[in-house]
């Protein structure tokens, strides 16, 4: 199988032997800039510094002081998850090259397995489909629509045979993905057993299917009710349970698609708190608002229905990239699902049935740049953070992606902070009708990608072959996750006590709790031998002198004593 | 069950009262005045008032008189497994009578399956006969169904009960979906009900105690395991979001710890309709005891959710309560014996829980809160007895010290000194969570219905004179914001004309249940992408909508 080594290619020609020199640009990392030049051979980085010396006939890029930066990762993707039989316009090939021209090189997409299917097989089957049509290296999540014991070992053989060490749970989708949350605790318990990375994908799905049939029952049914059925304390709700739960089984836990304010401060209180928790905002939530639902042109409102829905507070997008910009945000994907406006359609009577996603790996690294770079609220180390080196860390890629250093693969971006581009579906790449980020002007973009050691991008020009992704495989145990955690699975001890020896009330056995009868009035005289008011008035007497010595007890009382039987352990202290 | 409304049992109200020289504290003010009773209602408050002569007066020398405390949350003569709590309908009254408390509400605990109604009937036959003091009822919805929906309705209307409790947690037994609770709350919601809550996930304290037990941890520092904090904030957090959902006011009983009180206060900020319940063990003591050496003692703590462990919790607390984030202390009140409690002695998961409270608890927030200078002595008044009343909308009959309210009152000491002790208390129960504890302030005379029941430290209670005190639905404390927000939240669907564009090809299946095994093979079943090319263009009008 193809990704299992460092360079393990697969059956395509080896086009990456060019020799590259970049020159004249500023290196840009998440933790300094420096100037300095790259030489890049063999989809590897060779050198870094100044005056390098290299071999003859290498073909030379002139930054010209603009930054050179590790290329993109987006690591929310969906490019093969197919609604209802009709698989997304933007597959593998279309939508790398999106994330090309957009400074991405390499994407994670999501395996979706249908309940009760096979997730090896559908992994292989996404595999398959990739390794035709990818046109950056890629790799892969998978996720788990429900949980029995048989998914165990499947789990277990894509970790540690085929590559995977991230894997996602719903907590909304009532009736298909969605798990409760015994479940939820017991996949938690597995994965990390695994070493694996939780992807949760949190809304309150019962909440949901309420308010969506009451939605449904007002009459509502255009892609408005979309967002009145999932308001952003659902998402909120469920994010504040799965961040319970992972500290309960004291497991890393990762929000996809941080959508609203208050989820992204349950995620930022929780880190203050201490939790391993990671959140994902994506580029329609650090783009643009909700209020696109109210659209009058329903195919154009239907193009924003995603789930968690976009916030129809508008001034959402600036309050993640504050925290983004501060870290307590770590990571922006794309959430890039593309489907037609015929396939949104499938809906048009009912907003539920509007199959879900938008657009963004394209646009993912330019709206970070001219809404929270260019705006001063972060700088351009923590830019590459969020865009790449982050997304490596966790997914456990680092330091072979998401930095610029010798041996590190080959995936540059020389990125032109002045570039300005109006966002519009004429100029993009997807093969989408609508950009739900249709006439926006973005600040920032890249002038040249190399994705595996080749220019694929170059003065506005995408030179790509379908099929020279590489699948990346990723192993366990990722250090920025799992070192806190081995810290913490520190538990408190047995108190060592002397056996408690004194009187214990007789009880029917019956499983807890459950009364014998329906009514409780009558038991004590059911089901008690009749003559036990005597024993009251026998010797035992458990606290001495009480001054409720005259009141008379409840008959119901059988006190298992032995006789004059007053244990240490039984009077007060 | 008029106002008046008395029940069999012969008046004894007819004495006459006069209370001199106090100064009167209600929750908003406080000062000097005379205060005249007659027939069980205060009649006359002012100075120098004309009042008939062989009137019993009392002198209270300055003292602070206050509205006699309600106890929001007891459950006395509980039944549990054929048997019940130690402290009855008398015993129970009593030991809240002695600290100070005129009321109580109680928690109708129905069996999952069995009527409601039955239950309900049931209780307050129990509590007619034994009550000293008057009471209400609040009736815990344990299970979901339309039968249910009918008896919740006539309860309401008829029956007089206005608040109704949902649990969180006991799975398979009390336990309720989120989705009957947003059932629950929607129909609460619309009939003026107050919905409380057990907030705890339940879900995972199955999972962790089956933990617990796996590990060898048998004693009840496994009930605080297995059931940490976070458990409680987190079911906190899911019941507000409901309620806000379904736009009901929310009650939250026993709030035990920090994160728990925390997720109340934000929520308030952000406008939600929350009312938090700490009870007097979480202010008054912590989880640390989970770990006593004494058995027996360890258990007398188990109650759920378990007091934190964190021992600064009950000073959060308190703060909290003084700010107004916290709105009313109960004490959850529910004893056991030590015999009955080591049903559970080699598992803690069969501990029977609860703790006692109820004759503690006015003294436990005085001495924690007024005296450490948190909280002023109208607020005292306030989380114990008048925010209580006006969520059950009893107010300002109960609560209040006014004309025309019942006269329940309580002359306060702020200076006596009292050391708890299960030796002196009037609880049945053989351990007192605050054992040793030295309180500042306690009741120095207690009149209920009228009558002097507590004086220089004898009680002269009578079983069976509390009367059932009827709670009307659509309280104003909670529902004057709940009814504006009805009518702001009404939601409305866009007027767009009908899309008559291409609909792509599907399987007319359930939602995501795709037909084949293979979604791989479906693209050229449906030609999607030459639709594109077809004359659908919407894409052209866009830019300009955009300006």
């Amino acid at each position: 199988m193809s990704g299992t080594g460092y360079q393990g290619k697969k059956n395509i020609p080896h086009l990456t032997s060019e020799r590259l020199l970049i020159k004249g640009g500023r290196v840009v990392n998440d933790d300094q800039s420096l100037y300095a030049d790259v030489y890049v051979e063999d989809g590897i980085i060779k050198q870094v510094g100044e005056n390098l010396i290299v071999p003859g006939g290498v073909k030379v890029i002139e930054a010209n002081g603009c930054m050179v930066i590790p290329g993109g990762i987006d690591v929310n993707t969906c490019l093969h998850k197919s609604y209802l039989g009709t698989p997304p316009v933007d597959d593998f090939y279309q939508g790398t090259k999106a994330a090309l021209a957009g400074g991405t090189t390499m994407i994670i997409d999501h395996v979706t397995p249908q309940p009760g299917y096979s997730l090896l097989e559908a992994f292989e089957k996404w595999q398959e489909a990739a390794d035709k049509k990818s046109c950056c290296d890629y790799s892969l999540h998978v996720d788990i629509p429900h949980w029995h014991e048989g998914v165990k070992e499947e789990l277990e053989q894509l970790v540690q045979e085929k590559g995977i060490n991230s894997f996602q749970v719903y907590m909304a989708y009532k009736g298909l993905f969605q798990m409760p949350d015994s479940q939820l605790y017991e996949a938690f318990s597995f994965l990390k057993e695994l070493g694996a990375v939780v992807l949760v994908h949190a809304e309150n799905g019962d909440l949901i299917a309420q308010e969506q049939s009451k939605i449904l029952g007002m009459g509502i049914t255009g892609p408005e009710g979309h967002p009145l059925s999932r308001p952003e304390e659902l998402e909120a709700e469920a994010v504040f349970r799965a961040i319970t739960l992972g500290n309960r089984v004291n497991c890393p836990v990762y929000i996809t698609k941080v959508m609203s304010k208050s989820a992204a401060d349950t995620v930022t209180s929780a880190r203050k708190k201490g939790s391993v928790v990671f959140g994902e905002p994506i580029t329609a939530s650090l783009a643009t608002d909700g209020s696109h639902y109210w659209s009058k042109n329903w195919a154009k409102a239907a193009a924003y229905v995603t789930s968690p829905p976009l916030s129809p507070d508008p001034t959402t997008p600036d309050h993640l990239h504050s925290l983004l910009a501060c870290g307590d945000l770590q990571v922006v994907g794309s959430g890039h699902c593309g489907y037609s406006t015929s396939q949104k359609a499938i809906g048009k009577d009912n907003f539920t049935l509007i199959p879900e996603g938008t657009n963004g790996v394209e646009e993912r690294m330019g709206f970070v740049w001219d809404k929270a770079v260019a705006m001063g609220k972060m700088d351009e180390n923590q830019f590459v953070a969020v865009t790449s080196t982050n997304a490596a860390k966790i997914f456990n890629l680092y330091p072979r992606k998401g930095r610029i250093a010798v041996g590190s693969d080959a995936d540059i971006v020389i990125w032109d902070p002045d570039k300005i581009k109006t966002i519009t579906t004429k100029a993009q790449q997807s093969a989408l009708e609508y950009n739900i980020f249709e006439g926006m002007e973005c600040r920032g973009g890249p002038v040249y990608v190399v994705s595996q050691g080749r220019i694929v991008f170059e003065e506005g020009k995408l030179q790509v072959q379908q099929g020279t992704g590489r699948f990346i495989s990723r192993k366990p145990f990722p250090d920025i996750a799992y070192q806190r955690i081995k810290y913490l699975s520190v538990y408190k001890t047995i108190v060592s006590r002397g056996m408690y020896d004194g009187p214990v009330y007789d009880i029917p056995a019956t499983p807890k709790y459950i009364t014998p009868a329906p009514s409780a009035k009558t038991s004590p005289n059911t089901h008690q031998p009749p003559p036990i008011r005597n024993l009251h008035q026998s010797n035992f007497s458990l606290s001495g002198a009480q001054i409720d010595d005259n009141i008379p007890r409840r008959s119901g009382h059988r006190i298992v004593a032995p006789p004059g039987g007053r244990s240490n352990i039984t009077s007060l202290g | 069950m008029s106002y008046q409304g008395k029940k069999n049992i012969p008046k004894i109200t007819s004495e006459r009262l006069l209370i001199k020289g106090g100064r009167i504290v209600n929750d908003d003010q406080s000062f000097y005045a005379d205060i005249y009773m007659e027939d069980g209602v205060i009649k006359q408050i002012g100075d120098n008032l004309i009042v008939p002569g062989g009137v019993k007066t009392i002198e209270a020398d300055g003292k602070m008189v206050i509205p006699g405390g309600i106890d929001i949350h007891t459950h006395l003569q509980m039944p549990f497994r054929g048997t019940s709590t130690v402290d009855d309908f008398s015993q129970g009254t009593k030991a809240a009578l002695a600290g100070g408390t005129t009321m109580i509400v109680d928690h109708v605990i129905p069996e999952p399956g069995s009527s409601l109604l039955e239950a309900f009937e049931r209780w307050r036959e129990w509590a007619d006969e034994k009550a000293c003091c008057d009471y209400a009822l609040h009736v815990d919805i344990t299970h979901w169904n339309d039968s249910v929906r009918q008896e919740v309705l006539s309860l309401i209307k008829e029956k007089g009960v206005n608040s109704f409790q949902v649990y969180m947690a006991f799975k398979d037994l009390y336990q309720l979906s989120n989705s009957e609770i947003y059932e629950i709350f929607t129909f609460l919601g619309e009939h003026g009900g107050i919905a409380q809550v057990h907030a705890e996930n339940g879900e995972i304290i199955a999972e962790e105690q089956a933990r617990m037990l796996e590990m060898g941890i048998t004693g009840p520092e496994g009930h605080v395991l297995s059931r940490p904090e976070e458990l409680e904030a987190e079911a906190v957090f899911r019941a507000v979001t409901i309620a806000s959902q379904t736009n009901c006011p929310l009650y939250v009983t026993r709030v035990m710890s920090k994160s728990a009180a925390d997720i109340i206060s934000q929520a308030r900020k952000k406008g939600n309709v929350v009312f938090g319940e700490p009870i007097t063990a979480s202010l008054g003591t912590d989880g640390t005891h989970y770990w006593s050496k004494n058995w027996a003692k360890a258990a007398s703590f188990v109650t759920s959710p378990p007091l934190s462990p964190d021992p600064t919790t009950p000073d959060y607390l308190n703060t909290l309560l003084a700010s107004g984030d916290l709105s009313v202390v109960g004490s959850a009140h529910c004893t056991f014996s030590v015999a009955q409690k080591a049903i559970g002695k080699d598992d803690f998961t069969q501990i029977p829980e609860g703790v006692n409270g109820a004759e503690e608890r006015m003294s436990v927030i005085w001495d924690k809160a007024v005296v450490t200078g948190k909280m002023d002595e109208n607020m005292f008044v306030a989380v114990t007895s008048t925010n209580a009343a006006k969520i059950l909308n009893l107010y300002p009959r109960k609560g209040r010290i006014a004309v025309g309210s019942d006269s329940d009152l309580v002359i306060w000491d702020t200076d006596a000194v009292r050391t708890i002790t299960a030796k002196t208390h009037h609880s049945a129960a053989e351990y007192n969570v605050f054992e040793g504890m030295e309180l500042r302030g306690a009741p120095m005379l207690v009149v209920c219905q009228g009558k002097i029941v507590l004086e220089d430290g004898n009680l002269h209670a009578t079983a069976g004179t509390g009367r059932f005190i009827p709670c009307s639905p659509f309280p104003d404390f909670a529902y004057k914001r709940v009814k504006a927000r009805k009518q702001m939240a009404i939601l409305k669907a866009v007027p767009r004309g009908m899309y008559d564009g291409p609909v792509s090809e599907f399987s007319p299946m359930s939602r995501g249940g795709t037909p084949s095994a293979s979604a791989r093979t479906s693209p050229t079943k449906a030609p999607v992408r030459n639709l594109h090319q077809s004359g659908f263009t919407l894409s052209g009008k866009q830019t300009i909508e955009l300006q």
